[in-house]
Protein backbone atom coordinates (compact mmCIF):
# COMPACT_ATOMS: atom_id res chain seq x y z
CA UNK A 1 0.00 0.00 0.00
CA UNK A 2 1.13 3.02 -0.91
CA UNK A 3 -0.53 5.70 1.64
CA UNK A 4 -1.64 4.63 5.13
CA UNK A 5 -3.77 7.30 6.56
CA UNK A 6 -2.61 8.75 9.90
CA UNK A 7 -4.74 6.87 12.34
CA UNK A 8 -4.45 9.99 14.92
CA UNK A 9 -6.65 11.83 12.80
CA UNK A 10 -9.47 10.06 13.47
CA UNK A 11 -9.70 9.55 16.70
CA UNK A 12 -12.08 12.34 17.57
CA UNK A 13 -14.97 9.93 18.87
CA UNK A 14 -13.82 10.59 22.64
CA UNK A 15 -13.80 14.27 22.65
CA UNK A 16 -17.26 15.03 21.13
CA UNK A 17 -18.90 17.31 23.77
CA UNK A 18 -15.62 19.12 24.13
CA UNK A 19 -15.44 19.70 20.05
CA UNK A 20 -18.71 20.96 20.30
CA UNK A 21 -18.11 23.54 22.43
CA UNK A 22 -14.72 24.28 21.30
CA UNK A 23 -14.04 27.65 19.74
CA UNK A 24 -13.38 26.27 16.08
CA UNK A 25 -17.63 25.78 16.27
CA UNK A 26 -18.71 28.33 18.67
CA UNK A 27 -17.31 31.54 16.32
CA UNK A 28 -18.98 30.12 13.16
CA UNK A 29 -22.88 29.24 14.97
CA UNK A 30 -22.22 32.81 15.97
CA UNK A 31 -21.14 34.17 12.83
CA UNK A 32 -24.51 32.55 11.55
CA UNK A 33 -26.88 34.18 14.26
CA UNK A 34 -25.48 37.42 13.79
CA UNK A 35 -25.96 37.08 9.90
CA UNK A 36 -29.69 36.01 10.40
CA UNK A 37 -30.34 38.91 13.08
CA UNK A 38 -28.98 41.25 11.19
CA UNK A 39 -30.79 39.90 7.78
CA UNK A 40 -34.01 39.87 10.05
CA UNK A 41 -33.24 43.36 11.46
CA UNK A 42 -32.77 44.36 7.59
CA UNK A 43 -36.30 43.83 6.51
CA UNK A 44 -37.75 44.99 9.54
CA UNK A 45 -36.25 47.85 9.12
CA UNK A 46 -37.34 48.89 5.44
CA UNK A 47 -40.74 47.21 6.05
CA UNK A 48 -40.18 44.73 3.64
CA UNK A 49 -43.37 42.39 2.66
CA UNK A 50 -42.21 39.08 1.89
CA UNK A 51 -41.85 39.28 -1.74
CA UNK A 52 -39.64 41.96 -1.44
CA UNK A 53 -37.68 39.89 0.69
CA UNK A 54 -38.41 37.29 3.09
CA UNK A 55 -36.75 37.22 6.82
CA UNK A 56 -35.14 34.45 9.10
CA UNK A 57 -38.88 34.26 10.62
CA UNK A 58 -40.72 33.75 7.91
CA UNK A 59 -38.46 30.29 7.23
CA UNK A 60 -39.74 27.99 9.66
CA UNK A 61 -43.36 28.02 8.83
CA UNK A 62 -42.31 27.04 5.12
CA UNK A 63 -40.12 24.22 6.66
CA UNK A 64 -43.10 23.07 8.66
CA UNK A 65 -45.48 23.16 5.97
CA UNK A 66 -43.22 21.05 3.56
CA UNK A 67 -40.73 19.36 5.48
CA UNK A 68 -41.55 16.15 3.79
CA UNK A 69 -40.74 18.07 -0.02
CA UNK A 70 -37.71 19.52 1.62
CA UNK A 71 -35.89 15.79 2.60
CA UNK A 72 -37.27 14.29 -0.90
CA UNK A 73 -36.37 16.92 -2.83
CA UNK A 74 -33.02 17.79 -0.82
CA UNK A 75 -32.09 13.95 -0.97
CA UNK A 76 -33.14 14.53 -5.16
CA UNK A 77 -30.42 16.98 -5.00
CA UNK A 78 -27.75 15.56 -2.86
CA UNK A 79 -27.39 12.38 -4.86
CA UNK A 80 -27.06 13.50 -7.74
CA UNK A 81 -24.81 16.26 -6.94
CA UNK A 82 -22.66 13.62 -5.66
CA UNK A 83 -22.54 11.30 -8.20
CA UNK A 84 -21.80 14.35 -10.84
CA UNK A 85 -18.57 15.16 -7.75
CA UNK A 86 -17.44 11.25 -7.96
CA UNK A 87 -17.92 11.19 -11.84
CA UNK A 88 -15.68 14.56 -12.32
CA UNK A 89 -13.40 13.47 -9.60
CA UNK A 90 -13.13 10.25 -12.01
CA UNK A 91 -12.45 12.00 -14.97
CA UNK A 92 -10.51 15.16 -13.92
CA UNK A 93 -8.28 12.65 -12.03
CA UNK A 94 -7.50 10.74 -15.43
CA UNK A 95 -7.23 14.13 -17.43
CA UNK A 96 -4.70 15.88 -14.45
CA UNK A 97 -2.80 12.53 -14.72
CA UNK A 98 -2.68 12.99 -18.59
CA UNK A 99 -1.77 16.22 -18.61
CA UNK A 100 0.56 16.42 -15.72
CA UNK A 101 2.65 13.60 -17.19
CA UNK A 102 3.14 14.48 -20.68
CA UNK A 103 4.18 17.73 -21.90
CA UNK A 104 2.55 16.77 -25.35
CA UNK A 105 -0.92 16.50 -23.95
CA UNK A 106 -0.38 19.61 -21.68
CA UNK A 107 -0.40 21.43 -24.93
CA UNK A 108 -2.81 19.63 -26.66
CA UNK A 109 -5.62 19.74 -24.03
CA UNK A 110 -5.26 23.14 -22.48
CA UNK A 111 -6.72 25.36 -24.22
CA UNK A 112 -9.75 22.92 -25.28
CA UNK A 113 -10.50 22.81 -21.62
CA UNK A 114 -10.12 26.28 -21.08
CA UNK A 115 -12.56 27.00 -23.40
CA UNK A 116 -15.44 24.31 -22.42
CA UNK A 117 -14.96 25.65 -19.10
CA UNK A 118 -15.67 29.46 -20.42
CA UNK A 119 -18.79 28.72 -21.07
CA UNK A 120 -21.45 29.82 -19.30
CA UNK A 121 -22.73 27.02 -18.09
CA UNK A 122 -26.37 28.14 -18.12
CA UNK A 123 -26.45 28.19 -21.71
CA UNK A 124 -25.40 24.62 -21.84
CA UNK A 125 -28.42 23.95 -19.40
CA UNK A 126 -31.47 23.77 -22.00
CA UNK A 127 -28.98 22.34 -25.03
CA UNK A 128 -28.08 19.33 -22.53
CA UNK A 129 -32.28 19.11 -21.55
CA UNK A 130 -33.08 18.94 -25.30
CA UNK A 131 -30.47 16.77 -26.22
CA UNK A 132 -31.48 13.85 -23.47
CA UNK A 133 -35.12 15.25 -23.59
CA UNK A 134 -36.80 13.53 -19.92
CA UNK A 135 -33.76 11.78 -18.71
CA UNK A 136 -33.70 14.33 -15.89
CA UNK A 137 -31.09 12.33 -13.26
CA UNK A 138 -28.76 12.15 -16.30
CA UNK A 139 -28.74 15.71 -17.26
CA UNK A 140 -28.42 16.71 -13.63
CA UNK A 141 -25.48 14.50 -12.97
CA UNK A 142 -23.94 15.12 -16.58
CA UNK A 143 -24.56 19.44 -15.50
CA UNK A 144 -22.72 18.31 -12.09
CA UNK A 145 -20.15 16.79 -13.75
CA UNK A 146 -19.15 19.36 -16.50
CA UNK A 147 -19.24 22.41 -13.92
CA UNK A 148 -17.22 20.89 -11.58
CA UNK A 149 -14.29 18.72 -13.28
CA UNK A 150 -11.82 21.30 -14.22
CA UNK A 151 -10.83 22.52 -11.36
CA UNK A 152 -10.03 19.16 -10.80
CA UNK A 153 -8.25 18.43 -13.74
CA UNK A 154 -6.09 22.03 -13.47
CA UNK A 155 -4.56 21.07 -9.78
CA UNK A 156 -3.79 17.52 -10.59
CA UNK A 157 -2.14 18.33 -13.58
CA UNK A 158 -0.40 21.55 -12.13
CA UNK A 159 0.86 19.39 -8.82
CA UNK A 160 2.17 16.19 -11.01
CA UNK A 161 3.89 18.85 -13.54
CA UNK A 162 5.84 20.48 -10.10
CA UNK A 163 7.04 17.60 -8.71
CA UNK A 164 10.19 18.29 -7.84
CA UNK A 165 12.61 16.25 -10.36
CA UNK A 166 14.92 15.09 -7.46
CA UNK A 167 12.57 12.89 -6.14
CA UNK A 168 12.18 11.18 -9.34
CA UNK A 169 15.44 10.93 -9.61
CA UNK A 170 16.01 9.33 -6.35
CA UNK A 171 13.78 6.44 -7.33
CA UNK A 172 14.87 6.32 -10.66
CA UNK A 173 17.96 5.69 -10.03
CA UNK A 174 17.61 2.52 -8.03
CA UNK A 175 15.46 1.20 -11.25
CA UNK A 176 12.13 2.05 -10.06
CA UNK A 177 8.90 2.15 -12.77
CA UNK A 178 7.13 5.38 -13.75
CA UNK A 179 4.15 3.25 -11.64
CA UNK A 180 6.12 3.05 -8.65
CA UNK A 181 7.10 6.87 -8.92
CA UNK A 182 3.06 7.54 -9.49
CA UNK A 183 1.94 5.60 -6.20
CA UNK A 184 4.69 6.54 -4.03
CA UNK A 185 5.23 9.80 -4.89
CA UNK A 186 3.53 11.76 -7.60
CA UNK A 187 -0.19 10.87 -6.23
CA UNK A 188 0.34 11.51 -2.46
CA UNK A 189 1.95 14.13 -3.41
CA UNK A 190 -0.50 15.73 -5.53
CA UNK A 191 -3.62 14.94 -2.51
CA UNK A 192 -3.46 18.94 -1.39
CA UNK A 193 -3.92 20.49 -4.08
CA UNK A 194 -6.32 17.56 -4.87
CA UNK A 195 -8.35 18.64 -1.81
CA UNK A 196 -7.82 21.98 -2.60
CA UNK A 197 -9.52 21.86 -6.23
CA UNK A 198 -12.45 19.33 -4.36
CA UNK A 199 -13.31 22.04 -2.56
CA UNK A 200 -14.15 24.72 -5.42
CA UNK A 201 -15.42 21.54 -7.05
CA UNK A 202 -18.39 20.82 -4.57
CA UNK A 203 -19.80 24.35 -4.50
CA UNK A 204 -19.60 24.48 -8.38
CA UNK A 205 -21.49 21.09 -8.35
CA UNK A 206 -24.49 22.53 -6.72
CA UNK A 207 -24.66 24.87 -8.80
CA UNK A 208 -25.03 22.83 -12.14
CA UNK A 209 -27.59 20.60 -10.03
CA UNK A 210 -29.65 23.27 -9.54
CA UNK A 211 -29.10 25.10 -12.83
CA UNK A 212 -30.97 21.72 -14.63
CA UNK A 213 -33.39 21.30 -11.78
CA UNK A 214 -34.62 24.65 -12.16
CA UNK A 215 -34.53 25.02 -16.06
CA UNK A 216 -35.80 21.54 -17.07
CA UNK A 217 -39.42 21.21 -17.05
CA UNK A 218 -40.75 18.58 -14.78
CA UNK A 219 -37.53 19.05 -12.85
CA UNK A 220 -37.05 17.42 -9.11
CA UNK A 221 -34.98 18.37 -6.84
CA UNK A 222 -34.13 21.47 -4.39
CA UNK A 223 -33.89 23.67 -7.94
CA UNK A 224 -37.89 22.54 -9.16
CA UNK A 225 -38.84 23.12 -5.47
CA UNK A 226 -37.44 26.81 -6.18
CA UNK A 227 -39.24 26.77 -9.05
CA UNK A 228 -42.59 26.12 -7.92
CA UNK A 229 -42.32 28.47 -5.41
CA UNK A 230 -41.83 30.92 -7.66
CA UNK A 231 -44.52 29.87 -9.87
CA UNK A 232 -47.04 29.67 -6.93
CA UNK A 233 -45.83 33.53 -5.52
CA UNK A 234 -44.40 31.10 -2.14
CA UNK A 235 -41.73 34.11 -1.68
CA UNK A 236 -40.74 32.36 1.83
CA UNK A 237 -40.49 28.55 0.25
CA UNK A 238 -37.92 30.44 -2.13
CA UNK A 239 -36.18 31.36 0.63
CA UNK A 240 -36.39 28.63 2.35
CA UNK A 241 -34.71 26.36 -0.44
CA UNK A 242 -32.09 28.95 -1.09
CA UNK A 243 -31.11 28.50 2.89
CA UNK A 244 -31.43 25.00 2.54
CA UNK A 245 -28.60 24.91 -0.31
CA UNK A 246 -26.46 26.40 1.60
CA UNK A 247 -26.85 23.86 4.14
CA UNK A 248 -26.34 21.34 2.00
CA UNK A 249 -23.21 23.04 0.56
CA UNK A 250 -22.05 23.37 3.41
CA UNK A 251 -22.05 19.61 4.76
CA UNK A 252 -20.39 18.60 1.90
CA UNK A 253 -17.74 20.71 1.80
CA UNK A 254 -17.04 19.66 5.26
CA UNK A 255 -17.54 16.03 4.33
CA UNK A 256 -14.40 16.91 2.22
CA UNK A 257 -12.71 18.73 4.81
CA UNK A 258 -12.81 15.87 6.70
CA UNK A 259 -11.66 13.39 4.02
CA UNK A 260 -9.02 15.99 3.34
CA UNK A 261 -7.93 15.88 7.04
CA UNK A 262 -7.46 11.66 6.68
CA UNK A 263 -5.68 11.61 3.70
CA UNK A 264 -3.95 14.52 3.56
CA UNK A 265 -3.35 15.87 6.98
CA UNK A 266 0.30 15.64 6.77
CA UNK A 267 0.14 18.87 4.34
CA UNK A 268 -1.26 20.99 7.83
CA UNK A 269 1.51 22.89 9.48
CA UNK A 270 1.14 22.86 12.75
CA UNK A 271 0.29 26.06 14.11
CA UNK A 272 1.52 28.51 16.77
CA UNK B 1 42.54 -3.86 -9.13
CA UNK B 2 40.36 -1.92 -11.64
CA UNK B 3 38.72 1.58 -10.30
CA UNK B 4 35.13 1.15 -8.76
CA UNK B 5 34.59 4.41 -11.19
CA UNK B 6 35.84 4.82 -14.34
CA UNK B 7 34.94 7.85 -17.11
CA UNK B 8 36.83 7.49 -20.18
CA UNK B 9 36.81 9.92 -22.95
CA UNK B 10 32.88 11.11 -22.50
CA UNK B 11 31.83 12.98 -24.56
CA UNK B 12 27.42 14.66 -24.28
CA UNK B 13 25.29 17.45 -25.76
CA UNK B 14 21.77 18.43 -24.65
CA UNK B 15 19.58 19.06 -28.02
CA UNK B 16 17.80 21.86 -27.45
CA UNK B 17 15.82 23.78 -30.02
CA UNK B 18 18.82 26.24 -31.34
CA UNK B 19 20.85 22.92 -31.87
CA UNK B 20 22.95 20.59 -29.69
CA UNK B 21 24.78 22.20 -26.32
CA UNK B 22 27.56 20.39 -25.91
CA UNK B 23 28.60 20.09 -21.82
CA UNK B 24 31.07 17.63 -21.52
CA UNK B 25 34.03 17.18 -23.84
CA UNK B 26 36.83 15.10 -22.63
CA UNK B 27 35.59 13.80 -19.43
CA UNK B 28 38.41 11.73 -17.46
CA UNK B 29 37.82 10.21 -13.62
CA UNK B 30 38.75 7.26 -12.08
CA UNK B 31 37.94 6.44 -8.75
CA UNK B 32 39.45 3.83 -6.76
CA UNK B 33 37.17 1.08 -4.97
CA UNK B 34 36.50 3.58 -0.89
CA UNK B 35 37.95 6.48 -3.04
CA UNK B 36 36.28 9.86 -2.02
CA UNK B 37 36.75 12.11 -5.32
CA UNK B 38 35.51 15.86 -5.43
CA UNK B 39 34.26 17.56 -8.92
CA UNK B 40 34.78 21.25 -8.95
CA UNK B 41 34.28 23.73 -11.96
CA UNK B 42 32.59 26.91 -12.89
CA UNK B 43 29.30 27.29 -12.37
CA UNK B 44 26.62 25.37 -15.06
CA UNK B 45 30.13 23.49 -16.13
CA UNK B 46 27.99 20.32 -16.34
CA UNK B 47 28.87 19.03 -12.92
CA UNK B 48 25.54 17.34 -12.33
CA UNK B 49 25.43 15.51 -15.88
CA UNK B 50 28.01 13.88 -14.53
CA UNK B 51 26.56 12.62 -11.56
CA UNK B 52 23.46 11.51 -14.12
CA UNK B 53 26.04 9.70 -16.32
CA UNK B 54 27.18 7.68 -13.06
CA UNK B 55 23.66 6.97 -11.78
CA UNK B 56 22.80 5.40 -15.42
CA UNK B 57 20.11 8.26 -15.81
CA UNK B 58 21.69 9.05 -18.82
CA UNK B 59 23.67 7.47 -21.60
CA UNK B 60 26.98 9.50 -23.10
CA UNK B 61 26.99 10.12 -26.28
CA UNK B 62 30.48 8.98 -26.95
CA UNK B 63 32.63 7.45 -24.23
CA UNK B 64 32.42 4.87 -21.18
CA UNK B 65 31.33 4.78 -17.70
CA UNK B 66 32.30 2.31 -16.01
CA UNK B 67 31.07 1.40 -12.07
CA UNK B 68 32.43 -1.72 -10.75
CA UNK B 69 34.22 -2.69 -14.28
CA UNK B 70 30.33 -2.81 -16.32
CA UNK B 71 29.59 -0.39 -19.05
CA UNK B 72 26.77 1.73 -17.33
CA UNK B 73 23.34 1.30 -19.48
CA UNK B 74 21.00 2.42 -17.06
CA UNK B 75 20.09 2.71 -13.44
CA UNK B 76 21.84 0.41 -11.17
CA UNK B 77 20.24 -0.47 -7.15
CA UNK B 78 23.68 0.04 -6.19
CA UNK B 79 23.97 3.84 -6.41
CA UNK B 80 22.90 6.39 -3.58
CA UNK B 81 22.31 9.70 -3.86
CA UNK B 82 21.55 12.83 -1.94
CA UNK B 83 21.03 16.42 -3.59
CA UNK B 84 21.58 20.25 -2.34
CA UNK B 85 17.18 19.76 -1.85
CA UNK B 86 16.89 17.55 0.72
CA UNK B 87 13.58 16.82 -0.26
CA UNK B 88 11.76 14.31 2.07
CA UNK B 89 7.88 12.68 1.53
CA UNK B 90 6.17 15.27 3.80
CA UNK B 91 3.75 12.36 4.39
CA UNK B 92 6.05 9.94 6.00
CA UNK B 93 7.94 10.16 9.01
CA UNK B 94 11.49 10.55 8.96
CA UNK B 95 12.36 6.53 9.49
CA UNK B 96 9.44 5.51 6.46
CA UNK B 97 11.42 8.52 4.37
CA UNK B 98 14.88 6.46 5.32
CA UNK B 99 13.41 2.94 4.16
CA UNK B 100 12.11 4.31 1.18
CA UNK B 101 15.34 2.79 -1.21
CA UNK B 102 14.90 -0.82 0.34
CA UNK B 103 10.92 -0.75 -1.17
CA UNK B 104 12.31 -0.36 -4.63
CA UNK B 105 15.49 -2.35 -4.52
CA UNK B 106 14.99 -5.79 -4.15
CA UNK B 107 16.18 -7.59 -0.53
CA UNK B 108 14.93 -9.81 2.22
CA UNK B 109 14.95 -7.64 4.99
CA UNK B 110 12.15 -7.73 7.30
CA UNK B 111 9.91 -4.93 7.87
CA UNK B 112 12.07 -5.05 11.44
CA UNK B 113 15.68 -5.19 10.20
CA UNK B 114 14.31 -2.28 7.42
CA UNK B 115 13.71 -0.08 10.33
CA UNK B 116 16.66 -1.09 12.81
CA UNK B 117 18.81 -0.28 9.81
CA UNK B 118 17.38 3.33 9.37
CA UNK B 119 17.82 3.35 13.24
CA UNK B 120 21.34 2.64 12.97
CA UNK B 121 22.10 5.02 10.41
CA UNK B 122 19.84 7.83 12.27
CA UNK B 123 22.26 7.36 15.18
CA UNK B 124 25.41 7.55 13.06
CA UNK B 125 24.59 10.77 11.39
CA UNK B 126 23.23 12.26 15.20
CA UNK B 127 19.98 12.17 14.97
CA UNK B 128 18.62 9.23 17.18
CA UNK B 129 15.65 9.42 18.38
CA UNK B 130 14.17 11.86 15.86
CA UNK B 131 12.75 8.75 13.39
CA UNK B 132 9.52 9.35 14.25
CA UNK B 133 9.48 12.95 13.70
CA UNK B 134 7.93 14.57 10.56
CA UNK B 135 10.25 16.35 7.89
CA UNK B 136 8.68 19.48 8.33
CA UNK B 137 9.66 19.26 12.00
CA UNK B 138 13.33 19.15 10.81
CA UNK B 139 15.66 22.06 10.21
CA UNK B 140 17.68 22.03 6.45
CA UNK B 141 20.67 20.66 8.21
CA UNK B 142 18.93 17.68 9.99
CA UNK B 143 16.90 17.46 6.67
CA UNK B 144 19.95 17.12 5.40
CA UNK B 145 21.23 14.22 7.62
CA UNK B 146 18.46 12.58 7.04
CA UNK B 147 18.97 12.62 3.38
CA UNK B 148 22.15 11.02 3.80
CA UNK B 149 20.47 8.11 5.38
CA UNK B 150 18.51 7.22 2.54
CA UNK B 151 21.63 7.30 0.72
CA UNK B 152 22.91 5.14 2.36
CA UNK B 153 20.45 2.91 3.72
CA UNK B 154 20.83 0.03 0.75
CA UNK B 155 24.53 0.01 1.09
CA UNK B 156 25.12 1.38 -2.03
CA UNK B 157 28.56 0.67 -3.80
CA UNK B 158 28.58 4.62 -5.03
CA UNK B 159 27.36 7.69 -3.37
CA UNK B 160 26.84 10.14 -5.33
CA UNK B 161 26.44 13.72 -3.37
CA UNK B 162 25.34 16.36 -5.45
CA UNK B 163 26.35 19.48 -3.36
CA UNK B 164 24.77 18.21 -0.66
CA UNK B 165 25.83 21.13 2.18
CA UNK B 166 25.48 24.18 -0.57
CA UNK B 167 22.56 25.34 1.13
CA UNK B 168 23.58 24.98 4.89
CA UNK B 169 25.14 27.93 7.05
CA UNK B 170 29.34 27.92 7.69
CA UNK B 171 28.76 26.17 10.80
CA UNK B 172 26.08 23.30 10.07
CA UNK B 173 28.25 22.60 7.02
CA UNK B 174 31.71 22.03 9.16
CA UNK B 175 29.52 19.86 11.83
CA UNK B 176 28.28 17.78 8.38
CA UNK B 177 31.97 17.05 7.44
CA UNK B 178 32.82 15.75 10.21
CA UNK B 179 29.44 13.49 10.00
CA UNK B 180 30.92 12.53 6.17
CA UNK B 181 33.85 11.07 7.90
CA UNK B 182 32.55 9.21 10.82
CA UNK B 183 30.17 8.02 8.37
CA UNK B 184 32.74 6.71 5.83
CA UNK B 185 34.35 5.03 8.53
CA UNK B 186 31.45 3.24 9.98
CA UNK B 187 29.63 2.79 6.11
CA UNK B 188 32.13 2.37 3.64
CA UNK B 189 31.45 3.55 0.16
CA UNK B 190 32.64 5.10 -2.99
CA UNK B 191 31.93 8.48 -3.16
CA UNK B 192 31.70 11.11 -5.61
CA UNK B 193 31.06 14.91 -4.51
CA UNK B 194 29.86 17.68 -6.39
CA UNK B 195 31.14 21.11 -4.82
CA UNK B 196 31.55 24.43 -5.01
CA UNK B 197 33.65 24.81 -1.60
CA UNK B 198 37.40 24.22 -2.25
CA UNK B 199 37.57 23.73 1.46
CA UNK B 200 34.93 21.38 1.40
CA UNK B 201 36.52 19.20 -1.15
CA UNK B 202 39.92 18.98 0.17
CA UNK B 203 38.46 17.89 3.78
CA UNK B 204 36.29 15.53 2.42
CA UNK B 205 37.85 14.13 -0.81
CA UNK B 206 40.81 12.52 -1.32
CA UNK B 207 41.21 13.45 -5.26
CA UNK B 208 39.85 16.68 -6.31
CA UNK B 209 39.23 16.91 -9.97
CA UNK B 210 38.59 20.68 -11.51
CA UNK B 211 36.47 20.54 -14.50
CA UNK B 212 36.70 23.00 -16.97
CA UNK B 213 34.11 25.72 -18.11
CA UNK B 214 31.45 24.19 -20.65
CA UNK B 215 32.01 21.83 -22.51
CA UNK B 216 33.86 20.26 -19.53
CA UNK B 217 37.18 18.49 -20.07
CA UNK B 218 39.03 17.31 -16.80
CA UNK B 219 41.38 19.92 -16.17
CA UNK B 220 43.33 19.33 -13.52
CA UNK B 221 43.59 16.23 -10.69
CA UNK B 222 44.83 16.80 -7.30
CA UNK B 223 45.76 14.05 -5.02
CA UNK B 224 45.08 15.26 -1.04
CA UNK B 225 48.05 13.35 0.98
CA UNK B 226 46.42 10.83 3.22
CA UNK B 227 47.67 12.07 6.58
CA UNK B 228 45.12 10.15 8.49
CA UNK B 229 42.11 11.06 10.45
CA UNK B 230 41.17 14.62 9.43
CA UNK B 231 40.04 17.52 11.94
CA UNK B 232 39.17 21.09 10.78
CA UNK B 233 42.40 21.96 12.46
CA UNK B 234 43.92 20.56 9.19
CA UNK B 235 42.03 23.04 7.46
CA UNK B 236 44.51 25.84 8.57
CA UNK B 237 47.72 24.42 7.99
CA UNK B 238 50.13 25.72 5.44
CA UNK B 239 49.81 22.33 3.20
CA UNK B 240 45.90 23.11 3.09
CA UNK B 241 46.61 26.69 2.26
CA UNK B 242 49.23 25.43 -0.50
CA UNK B 243 46.15 23.22 -1.89
CA UNK B 244 43.52 25.59 -2.17
CA UNK B 245 45.78 28.28 -3.76
CA UNK B 246 46.52 25.91 -6.43
CA UNK B 247 42.87 25.26 -7.02
CA UNK B 248 41.58 28.40 -6.61
CA UNK B 249 44.18 29.25 -9.71
CA UNK B 250 42.95 26.48 -11.28
CA UNK B 251 39.03 27.40 -11.17
CA UNK B 252 40.29 30.61 -12.42
CA UNK B 253 42.19 29.16 -15.44
CA UNK B 254 38.61 27.32 -15.93
CA UNK B 255 36.49 30.54 -16.03
CA UNK B 256 38.66 31.77 -18.50
CA UNK B 257 40.33 34.55 -16.15
CA UNK B 258 43.51 33.80 -16.46
CA UNK B 259 46.63 32.36 -18.60
CA UNK B 260 46.92 28.66 -17.36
Amino acid sequence: MAYVPDMKMRSAGGSFVKALTSRAVLAPVAAVLVFLVLWEALVWVNGWPNYVMASPSDLPPAYAKYWGLFLEMGWQTLWRTVVGLVLAVIVGLFLGMIMGFSKLMRDALYPLLVGFNAIPKATVVPIVALMFVGDHNFNTILMAFMISFFPIAVSVSIGLSTLEPEYRDILRALGASQSTIFWKIALPKTLPEFFGALKVAVTLAFIGTNLMEIVSPHGRGLGALFDSGKTNSDYPLMFAVLIALAALGIVLYYAVVALEKIFAGWAERPQG
Amino acid sequence: MYPMIKIEGVRHAYKTATGPLPVLDGLEVEVKEGGFVAVVGPSGCGKSTLTKLVAGLMKPDTGRVMVHGEVVTGPRATVGMAFQNPVMLEWRTILENIVLPLEIVPNKLTKAEKMERANYLLELVGLAGFGNKRPSELSGGMRQRASLCRALVHKPEVLILDEPFGALDAFTREDLWQTMHKVKAEEPFTGVLITHDLRESIFLADTVVVLSQRPARTQYVLDVPDTGPRTLDDLYTPETAEMLNILRHQIEVAQGRVAA
